[in-house]
């Protein structure tokens, strides 16, 4: 529904506007009533949606101006009532997705996701951090007799980057709300099984909202407690502590005491290693730069499907920047960004994973790690 | 490469008003990283093509606001853990993302990337004359080596004047809290 701002010039054109109503049976919100309609004074009126284009025409055909006053009734309605929204069928009463959420909420949101929508998801324990919290994955999974390929997607390896949980959690809810509508998502889940980690460091993630907001690593002690926390994206076995790393604890990408030393990357490599063979595509969301990320940071070598890793990530870039003018950059870590070494995707890829990215969302360094919670729906939007 | 003195690079980009979206302007740049490690900042050259847009309105609004102050402005955390940010400290924050500027060009080379991450604190420091003082602790995300580095900054503006740099310094790790 819209509501239209018009104001008539001429006595016909009042008549014309009284006609329209009342043939139409329109909403008139100003004036009360349609013989109060004056030339050179204002008129709101609102429209039925399936009506608008008719009566858009009607206005037209007769040079009668109008501007859109609210392009969508529906939507400012939903806005002024937050714990009412007609979309909360499939999702937590009241869950705000447009806003940052602390762990306790996420863990309480993951178990009401599959309540609510326990025909399609169900959670699974991965395993246990440093400092002993559990680790769930959600997958979403349409009933079928045929085995299904894997999508993987893993949020929140790098605790400050808030973005990136928060988006895994739009991701849930936008499948969920949409399988049955829309045609694209629903063959989707024909065909594939979606698997989604919220948040992976969620030690790492916990401190940076408790104690330090630009937190990084995970939370092991080295050091006899004097200095904490690994790099969890230098800490897989690929070309591990090579390159783009420090030794160093007290460095922000200190790459751990040997390849896969942190348990939130064994929970992680662990399971993916044992269903290597189903996964067809590895992704891991971080922020902030606006990348799409092929293999290998360790290397400037490309990998074998080099060609095939860029042509879909352009595509993707293509369909983000679509939606807002959002640009990223698609290509090999090592190229566009620089080396590093014992990242999970260049490990999902080594182990024979074939389409492995990273993906870096916005924003270019104006907020950096600190984007504005204004930002989360336009940043999920366009990279759903 | 130019042997013996260093790196040079020439730039073609476009400059792109935050506040201001549909002013765009092109720039040319030629920056030259120094050889050695003196740690020289790279020489920068650069000519930009048109006009920068007008700001006075907003900087005299921004400068009496300050000036008719009773206490000296002091503030954390810009913008919060949340990204959040008041309107009044918006001008805090644009004044702190000129002045770190000019700190990362002095510390930058050819493996280091800036940004402005956060304004830790920012406290305004009384003067008789008629410039704004503020001593910021910001800090610097640097991309290559993921680290935070604290850096206090003495920035002195004037709407007239502009901005400058009087002093600053690396400050260690610890003194975050």
């Amino acid at each position: 529904d819209q509501v239209l701002h018009v104001v008539p010039d001429t006595y016909q054109q009042v008549q014309h506007l009284q006609h329209l109503c009342s043939t139409l049976l329109l909403d008139l919100w100003k004036p009360l009533l349609p013989e109060d309609i004056w030339a050179g004074e204002d008129v709101h009126i609102r429209v039925p949606a399936p009506l608008v284009q008719e009566a858009k025409d009607s206005l037209d055909q007769h040079m009668i101006s109008y501007k859109v006053l609210i392009p969508d009734v529906q939507e400012l309605v939903e806005q002024s009532m937050p714990n009412e929204r007609s979309s909360n069928r499939q999702t937590p009463e009241g869950y705000v997705y447009t806003q940052y959420h602390a762990m306790e909420e996420i863990y309480q949101w993951m178990t009401e996701i599959q309540k609510s929508n326990s025909e399609l998801v169900t959670r699974h324990y991965l395993g246990k951090t440093a400092e002993n919290r559990s680790m769930y994955y959600l997958q979403i999974s349409q009933p079928s007799d045929k085995t299904k390929k894997i999508i993987w997607m893993d949020c929140g390896i790098h605790a400050r980057e808030w973005i990136s949980p928060a988006f895994c959690q739009w991701f849930v809810k936008e499948i969920l709300q949409n399988y049955k509508s829309d045609p694209r998502i629903k063959r989707f889940l024909e065909n594939l099984d979606l698997y989604v980690l919220p948040v992976l460091n969620i030690d790492g993630y916990i401190y940076s909202w408790e104690k330090e907001r630009l937190w990084r690593k995970n939370r092991s002690p080295h050091m006899n407690g004097t200095c904490y926390g690994t790099d969890l994206n230098r800490n897989f076995n690929s070309s591990w502590g090579s390159v783009g790393v420090s030794y160093n604890c007290s460095s922000e990408i200190f790459c751990g005491s040997g390849p896969e030393s942190e348990p939130e990357t064994r929970a992680v490599a662990q399971f993916i290693e044992r269903k290597k063979s189903d996964i067809l595509c590895y992704l891991t969301i971080h922020s902030y730069g606006q990348y799409i990320l092929t293999p290998y940071g360790s290397t400037t070598n490309p990998p074998s499907n080099s060609k095939e890793l860029m042509d879909v990530g352009e595509k993707a870039a293509a369909a983000l920047m679509e939606k807002y003018g959002t640009s990223y950059q698609v290509g090999s870590t090592s190229l566009i960004l620089y080396s590093n070494s014992g990242s999970s995707r260049d490990w999902a890829h080594t182990i024979g994973i074939p389409f492995s990215y990273t993906f870096e969302l916005r924003d270019k360094g104006t907020h950096g790690f600190v984007l504005p919670p204004a930002q989360i729906q336009p940043t999920c939007e366009e990279t759903m | 490469d130019i042997a013996d003195v260093g790196h040079k690079y020439h730039l073609e980009l476009e400059l792109e008003d935050i506040l201001n979206k549909d002013s765009n302007v092109n720039c040319t740049a030629e920056v030259l990283y120094h050889l050695g490690n003196k740690a020289l900042p790279p020489d920068v050259q650069f000519t930009i093509d048109g006009e920068l847009k007008n700001t006075d309105e907003a900087d005299n609004v921004f400068y009496n606001r300050i000036k008719s102050r009773e206490k000296e402005l002091v503030a954390e955390n810009i913008p919060d853990s949340h990204g959040n940010m008041s309107p009044e400290m918006e001008p805090i924050h644009l004044l702190a993302w000129a002045a770190s500027g000019y700190v990362i060009w002095q510390n930058s080379t050819e493996n280091t990337n800036f940004q402005l991450a956060q304004i830790k604190r920012v406290k305004q420091v009384k003067r008789s004359d008629e410039y704004l003082e503020f001593d910021y602790l910001v800090l610097l995300h640097e991309m290559v080596s993921q680290e935070i580095i604290p850096w206090q900054m003495t920035v002195l503006w004037h709407p007239q004047h502009g901005v400058q740099v009087t002093q600053n310094s690396l400050q260690p790790k610890h003194s975050l809290e």
